[in-house]
């Protein structure tokens, strides 16, 4: 082994971090090469991540290194690596998170480097969060991610900055100190004394939680979490933050921390505690189809304001993600596990990128029309003809058509949750229809159609150009990992596959009835 | 033991620390007689130089000190050991940090400078003796040492009423808590004296002794009456409810430093004390257990809820500090249970609750005018704008007091949390959790009124201090130590004995 692929994981948090650090005292000039080498380097290691992660890794980790921070005797140590399962999110992560520094670059923030600095801090938190093995170390990057994002909520926030920095940082809390005090149980329950996930593992497979505590502390993982992931109805923060949250950390949050919660799921929950798992099935299947995807799909329709139309529809799309969180604890009973966690880890890469991008585009338009109001734009189309050519695609995305990474996402999920329960897959392809009109009709509001009055005047005073290069190439580079993904998705389908299968072993009962 | 073994158990040395604040004390007195009024000036800095002397020598010595065996000194009135190591050290730094506030803050009063010192430097001795305590008379003594020292030091401000008000409530309260802990420890005395039960001692004010007589004597009605008004006594340092109604209007009215003494030291040594109580009392654990989690659930509750209504920061943190004392004892909790690792975790939290208090405490000095009780939430109005330094402390103070992560007091939640996790105090547990969340609430208002509110001079608000060099370094080390400590505890992991 050599230093690159020893410390790779360590530099991609600290290069950030330090970034970041730096970029708040640095002359004004330097500021944004330092931001943008902060930004930059993490993908550049992911993607070295990528191109050399062993083909043989089944559920193992690859780049494994533990350093000590002091607390080695209680089982704490900074212990990073990458199996499969986190590689996917890893990378995207490092990609969406060059696209909002880069887009946070060529805004008109006030205080630029204090925002660049914080956007930094936020983004070493999310490379490390899919970079621990640590249980511990997970908790506090996510947390290191989530305190940045309500300053900026606060600081540099748009409506009701202040009334939603609030709201949101007490949700998250209450989320985040639900979900310790599981950690917690695990730790001290499982009788192996450490955070470590790969001890954890092996001494829970040898000697499981009676059926009882597995029950209680996936419950107490799953609403913890489950706040974190906007899971209905504990998602009213969600719409409030991000439509107060200014575009860049709105990308990161909505994009990539969000993803913690499923990713805490499926990596932590759901491999230690199987049993407990099987228990919250139903509850969680009917909350995530009906609760997410139906009412919040409906929600959606309903809005006028662009952002908050983004919003609600992330927590909308968080509704399939549960729904193949549902079917994979369901597995052991009927088989098609395997695949649902595919579906989701793909579904959450998938997402990432379109609602980062549809964050962007929603406030480059604004930065057009001076308004979020879907009622006082139109016609935008003739002005800004590759704004539109993007958001359309986003959308299209967005809604899960074939071409992009949400359509291999959802399928999958859809074709696991079948097995499950064919009343609530019916249910949640409804919602695709649902996606499709708030989607397609807030395209056809913005962009066609002739302008309104409201906008006309904006516009007259104000011609609008079309996109720059600066707010193209952040756009560019989510679109392009899009339709990428969307066409050759086995460039992360064959890692996270290995993983899969060794992480969730299908038991020998169901699979002799196969 | 006769007078000869007891003369020949004075081990002097042993407690030169102790000795050299109190030289230190009178050498200040000594020094304002002698000095010519204009040199006046330096006599702070000699207190502050010697204190930091005495801290560096012990922090030199401290592998040293605490890696011994306990030992017991002065025919076991003192125990030295570990944890009496640690307390020492902390306590001293509490002192030298109280001593940076008191320059600052004092400066903007027309009062007395060195007799603040001073009383300061006892109290610190007399805490440093109350953490190696093995017997109740020194017990008592150093007890009430600290207490005395602070009528003075709550009362400093002489010509500010509410400072005289909430000296006059702590004298009263003091008074009666000091009866209700003597009270206590008659009753163990005697009872542990009775000749006709079984392990009667005739030194019963020692723990040991009395330890013993509580194991043999299991169920016995006043031993269990002197427990639960020691307990209670105790109680009233550490602000635990329903002992805690003075700590609003005293940490209001006593000066900036003195609150902050108050808020971590006298805490502090409450729960010195009670680590080592729980130990002795641990024959009678169902008592102590039911006691104590009952004051803890309605600490955390009362302190959090009581605080969310507050304007005045004094009273704030104040009252969040009643809060803290609850989580607190939690981990006093999962000590009693046998937890290993529940003392550590509750001096590491107390570490990291010092480190946040101070940061805090400090920039309310800067920020107090001549008036040091009238500090309001909204004179932080746009601190951010106009004091960015300041705000960024403050920041990192309020959230590690929140128990945010990447800062040292999440590390203290969460050590002290997995303690009382193993010790099966789940309901206890459920309510810290809803105590933590309610509590983001105020400290996130205190944050936002610094950096979310435009900054607005309309003349209500006191000119605030600018920042010396010496004091914006404690200011940035006490706020970079506790962002360290929330991710790298390093060597201190093993001091504090997680291992």
């Amino acid at each position: 082994m050599n230093f690159l692929s020893d410390h790779l994981l360590l530099l991609s948090v600290v290069a950030p971090l330090l970034a970041g650090l730096a970029v708040a005292f640095a002359p004004k000039a330097a500021a944004k090469p330092i931001a943008l080498a902060g930004f930059g380097l993490p993908l550049l290691l992911a993607l070295h991540a990528w191109r050399y992660f062993p083909a043989n890794a089944g559920a193992g980790y690859a780049f494994l290194h533990s350093y000590n921070t002091g607390l080695t005797g209680m089982g704490i140590a900074l212990k990073l690596g990458l199996n499969g399962l986190a590689l996917p999110l890893y990378v995207m992560a490092a990609v969406v998170g060059l696209a909002a520094g880069l887009y946070a670059m060529q805004s008109a923030a006030e205080r630029m480097q204090g925002y660049l600095a914080l956007l930094l801090v936020m983004h070493a938190g999310l490379m490390g969060v899919f970079a621990s093995v640590d249980v511990f170390f997970l908790y506090f990057f996510h947390e290191l991610a989530l305190i940045p994002t309500f300053i900026m909520v606060g600081v540099w926030g748009g409506r009701e900055r202040r009334y939603a920095a609030m709201k949101m940082t007490v949700y998250l809390t209450l989320g985040a100190m639900l979900s310790l005090l599981g950690l917690i149980a695990i730790y001290a329950k499982s009788g192996a004394n450490s955070f470590d996930l790969i001890t954890l593992r092996d001494a829970l497979a040898a000697k499981p939680l009676d059926g009882a505590w597995q029950h209680r502390i996936f419950g107490l993982l799953l609403f913890g979490l489950g706040t974190l992931v906007s899971l209905w109805p504990l998602h009213t923060w969600a719409p409030l933050g991000y439509g107060a949250a200014p575009s860049s950390a709105a990308m990161l949050h909505a994009g990539v921390l969000k993803k913690f919660g499923l990713y805490g799921l499926l990596q932590v929950a759901l491999p230690l505690l199987p049993a407990g798992a099987h228990d919250w099935v139903k509850p969680l299947a009917w909350l995530a189809v009906v609760g997410n995807v139906l009412v919040i799909g409906l929600v959606t329709v309903a809005q006028r304001d662009l952002k908050q139309m983004v919003g609600f529809s992330s927590v909308m799309h968080m509704g399939y993600a549960f729904l193949g969180v549902a079917c994979l604890a369901a597995a052991p009973a009927t088989g098609g596990g395997q695949m649902a966690a595919g579906g989701v880890v793909l579904m959450m890469v998938a997402h990432g990128l379109s609602v980062a991008l549809l964050f962007l585009l929603s406030t480059s338009i604004w930065q057009r029309t001076r308004t979020f109001d879907l009622g006082e734009m139109g016609g935008l189309a003739q002005k800004a003809p590759v704004l539109a050519a993007f958001f359309v695609a986003a959308t299209f995305a967005s809604i899960g058509l074939p071409g992009f990474a949400n359509f291999w996402g959802e399928l999958v999920i859809f074709v696991a949750a079948w097995k499950f329960s064919p009343l609530l897959t019916a249910l949640a392809v409804a919602g695709v229809v649902i996606s499709a009109v708030y989607g397609l009709r807030a395209a056809a509001n913005v962009f066609f159609g002739q302008p309104t009055e409201a906008f006309a005047a904006v516009a007259a005073a104000n011609p609008p150009a079309d996109l720059r290069w600066a707010e193209k190439i952040p756009a560019l580079l989510l679109l392009v990992a899009l339709l990428g993904l969307g066409f050759w998705p086995k460039a992360l389908s064959e890692p996270l596959n290995a993983a899969v299968t060794a992480l969730y072993p299908v038991p020998a009962a169901a699979a002799a009835q196969k | 033991m006769s007078l000869q073994e007891l003369a020949a158990s004075n081990d002097w040395l042993s407690i030169a620390p102790e000795i050299f604040l109190g030289c230190l004390a009178l050498a200040l007195l000594g020094l304002e007689l002698l000095l010519p009024k204009k040199d006046h000036g330096i006599i702070p800095f000699a207190a502050i130089l010697g204190q930091v002397g005495l801290l560096l020598a012990m922090l030199a010595g401290f592998h040293h000190a605490a890696d011994a065996p306990a030992t017991r000194a002065f025919g076991g009135l003192i125990q030295h050991d570990r944890n009496g190591e640690m307390f020492r050290v902390f306590f001293l730094l509490t002192s030298v940090l109280v001593s940076v506030l008191g320059v600052i803050a004092l400066a903007k009063q027309r009062m007395p400078r060195t007799e603040f010192f001073a009383i300061v430097a006892v109290v610190t001795a007399a805490m440093m003796l109350l953490a190696q305590s093995n017997h109740f008379a020194l017990f008592f003594v150093a007890l009430e040492t600290v207490t005395v020292g602070f009528y003075i030091l709550v009362s400093y401000t002489r010509t500010n009423p509410l400072s005289l008000e909430a000296g006059l409530k702590y004298l009263i309260m003091g008074a009666l808590s000091s009866g209700l802990l003597l009270f206590g420890i008659v009753l163990l005395y005697g009872v542990a004296g009775n000749p006709a039960l079984p392990a009667h001692s005739g030194e019963a004010m020692n723990f040991g002794e009395l330890r013993n007589f509580l194991a043999a004597n299991p169920d016995n009605f006043i031993a269990a009456a002197g427990i639960v008004f020691v307990l209670a006594g105790v109680a009233f340092k550490i602000g635990a409810v329903p002992f805690q109604i003075w700590v609003p209007d005293v940490y209001q009215g006593a000066p900036t430093p003195v609150t902050a003494f108050l808020a971590v030291g006298s805490k502090a040594a409450g729960f010195a004390v009670l680590l080592i109580l729980v130990q002795i009392f641990a024959p009678y654990q169902q008592l102590v257990t039911a006691v104590l989690a009952a004051m803890a659930a309605a600490t955390i509750l009362f302190g959090n809820l009581a605080a969310l209504t507050q304007d005045n920061v004094k009273r704030l943190i104040g009252l969040s500090g009643v809060a803290h004392a609850g989580y607190l004892l939690l981990g006093v909790l999962a000590a009693l249970h046998g937890q290993d690792g529940a003392t550590g975790a509750v001096i590491f939290y107390l570490l990291g609750y010092l480190l946040a208090s101070f940061a805090v405490f400090g920039v309310m000095t800067h920020l107090a005018g001549a008036d040091d009780a009238d500090q309001q939430l909204d004179h932080y109005a746009g601190l951010g704008k106009t004091h960015p330094f300041l705000a960024t402390v403050l920041a990192i103070g309020l959230g590690s007091l929140a128990g945010i992560p990447p800062l040292a007091g999440f590390m203290g939640k969460l050590l002290v949390f997995m303690a009382a996790f193993k010790a099966r105090l789940y309901w206890l547990l459920a309510v810290a959790i809803v105590g933590v969340v309610i509590s983001i609430y105020y400290y996130f208002g205190w944050i936002r009124a610094a950096f979310f509110e435009e900054p607005r001079d309309d003349g209500r608000r006191p000119a605030r201090t600018p920042v010396g060099l010496v004091a914006g370094v404690v200011l940035a080390l006490l706020a970079g130590a506790s962002v360290l400590l929330g991710f790298y505890q390093g060597g201190l992991g093993e001091i504090i004995g997680l291992r």
